[in-house]
């Protein structure tokens, strides 16, 4: 038995008094790809950030490739990791935000190419190479020396594809990323995604796109209220629900 | 009557509304208020021209002179001295006072305290007397005898390193609130972008987020060093040898003061003009990328030679 991309265990979050994740367990096989879906303030972007360590959790266990995240095991004791150790993990962890967070100081290329030169240490010119290779790769060769400002959002968020991308991750995480577009630019985006998870790429994605989790998703997770409603194939959970709080919010996207 | 009021619109209605000329609206006040201005400005600057008081002849023979050039140069330094001191110091107790740690955020706090809180020329003047108050200056280890350099504290601190010492750690305690007005300015989106990439976090702020901050950063710094350097003619209390010491010591022996306050304030103007163009360039170095930056220089931007800047968006291009 392989051990899975991702595996939590009764993962739980609170800020101040408020419980956002209350027990979640997930398992994410090598290759799939996993939407989770859910009402705002589900807990389905905590879960997601959680995942790479840009949120503690509080109890549980998070596991990626059988690694704890921001945690050494020695033991009976957790040892938290050091920023160092934690940066490390992240390399491998792509992330992409809802509003794109394109560093607006630099051109897309220079975007793509920021961590693979500084994190990488990559020579400039493969840097530059692999980087106009995947800005081809998202449809956006001939964008290489255009500000985020010059971008419209469709073109923003597919560089911040490109530039996750760069660090070669072995998994993707993907923080509604088509949230903040206008709808007709939402295609080109899902198009890219849609190639990504044809090649293999292992993703976990917080989306209110039904029609993409049902086309694309091996596994569907509806959650709210911080607890996994129902999870599973997503021609089973989004056509057939199971559970009458999955019923009641798909009425309302569909 | 009304056949005649007929025949009058039709034969205006003739010509097209746009082939009329226009009559742009005339502001007579405007006028006016330009005229008096002028005349009040032309009075004054005759009045000087006149005054026999001034002895520009006085101004002409110190402008230039060797004397009121030692004074410049020192000035100088000082300034760029003070304001990397003030600059490099700030920014760590900027780092300081966002740190999680409650020591280096009080030890940051209580810094901008002091320093912010009493006035310059009383920090001036105590730098200078430091020596009143330790007759050596010892490093080691606290609350032993080991000391690993004792040195006389008024070798030490000469008038100038007092002066530079007052007025870099005074400017640290207000660069540190620019700088950390900048940093916080910055989206916390960008770090975690960052981090989401593998960088740890000096390299996301080096990287990532000062380059961003120094947007905000730069105009008050500006301010920041314009005044710094007319605040150096404060250090005259301590006569550290700057511009105006050496034109009070001037006036001190030939009691010409007003002339000899005119060398100073055309030199101090003349310098802050100067002081113009790094920063107008400094802006445009860090506004890479930003809506209304542009890759005009300001200088073709003054000559009006710049013509439409390129169009900034292009929508769904595929």
């Amino acid at each position: 038995m392989t051990t899975p991309m991702l595996h939590a265990r009764n993962v739980r979050k609170h800020f101040g008094k408020v419980e956002v994740l209350k027990g979640i367990d997930l398992t994410v096989e090598r290759g799939q790809v996993c939407c989770l879906l859910g009402p705002s303030g589900s807990g389905k972007s905590t879960f997601l950030r959680c995942i790479n360590h840009l949120e503690k959790i509080d109890a549980g266990s998070l596991a990626v490739e059988g690694d704890l995240v921001g945690y050494r095991r020695h033991g009976q004791r957790l040892h938290e990791l050091r920023e160092r150790e934690v940066a490390a993990h992240r390399r491998d962890i792509g992330m992409v935000f809802q509003r794109f967070n394109l560093f607006p100081h630099m051109t897309a290329l220079d975007n793509v190419m920021e961590a693979p030169l500084n994190v990488s240490k990559v020579s400039r010119a493969q840097a530059r190479q692999d980087a106009e290779r995947l800005l081809e790769q998202v449809g956006l060769a001939d964008r290489a020396g255009h500000y985020p400002a010059q971008l419209s959002g469709g073109q923003q968020q597919r560089v911040a594809i490109a530039r996750a991308l760069a660090m070669k991750p072995k998994l993707m995480l993907f923080d509604e990323p088509t949230s903040a577009l206008d709808p007709e630019l939402v295609g080109d985006v899902l198009d890219v995604m849609r190639q990504l998870a044809a090649d293999g790429m292992t993703m976990i994605v917080v989306t209110h796109e039904i029609g993409f989790a049902r086309e694309v998703a091996d596994t569907a997770v509806f959650m709210d209220e911080g607890v996994v409603v129902e999870a599973g194939d997503p021609r089973q959970v989004l056509l057939h629900p199971e559970q009458e709080r999955t019923r009641a919010f798909l009425s309302k996207v569909l | 009557m009304a056949t005649t009021t007929a025949a009058a619109s039709t034969a205006s209605e003739d010509r097209c509304p746009d082939d009329l000329p226009v009559v742009p609206v005339r502001h007579y006040g405007r006028w006016v208020a330009a005229v008096a201005a002028i005349t009040a400005l032309a009075g004054i600057a005759g009045s000087l021209a006149k005054n026999a008081n001034l002895h520009w002849d006085v101004v002409g023979h110190y402008l230039f002179a060797d004397l009121i050039f030692d004074g410049l140069v020192t000035t100088l330094w000082l300034t760029a001295a003070a304001m990397a001191l003030g600059l490099g110091l700030g920014t760590l107790i900027a780092v300081m006072r966002l740190s999680a740690s409650p020591v280096l955020h009080g030890m940051a706090t209580l810094f901008v305290w002091v320093f912010r809180g009493t006035p310059l020329l009383v920090q001036i003047i105590f730098w200078g007397y430091a020596g009143a108050l330790y007759k050596y200056v010892m490093i080691g280890i606290p609350f032993t005898d080991i000391t690993f350099l004792r040195v006389e504290t008024n070798s030490l601190l000469t008038p100038a390193i007092a002066a530079l010492l007052a007025l870099g750690l005074n400017e640290a305690a207000y660069a540190s609130e620019i700088v950390r007005a900048g940093i916080q300015s910055v989206d916390p989106g960008q770090a975690e972008a960052a981090h989401s990439l593998g960088m740890r976090p000096a390299l996301t702020m080096r990287r990532i987020v000062l380059p961003q901050a120094m947007r905000v950063i730069i105009p008050p710094m500006g301010n920041e060093t314009i005044n710094m350097l007319k605040m150096t003619a404060l250090v005259s209390v301590i006569s550290a040898h700057d511009l105006m010491s050496n034109i009070q010591d001037v006036y001190a022996q030939n009691y010409q003061v007003i002339p000899m306050l005119v060398v100073a304030s055309l030199w101090y103007l003349a310098l802050v003009t100067l002081l113009g163009v790094p920063q107008a360039w400094l802006e445009r170095r860090y506004g890479r990328g930003t809506a209304r930056s542009g890759h005009v220089s300001p200088l073709r931007r003054m000559l009006g030679v710049a013509g439409r800047l390129p169009t900034k968006r292009q929508e769904g291009n595929r």
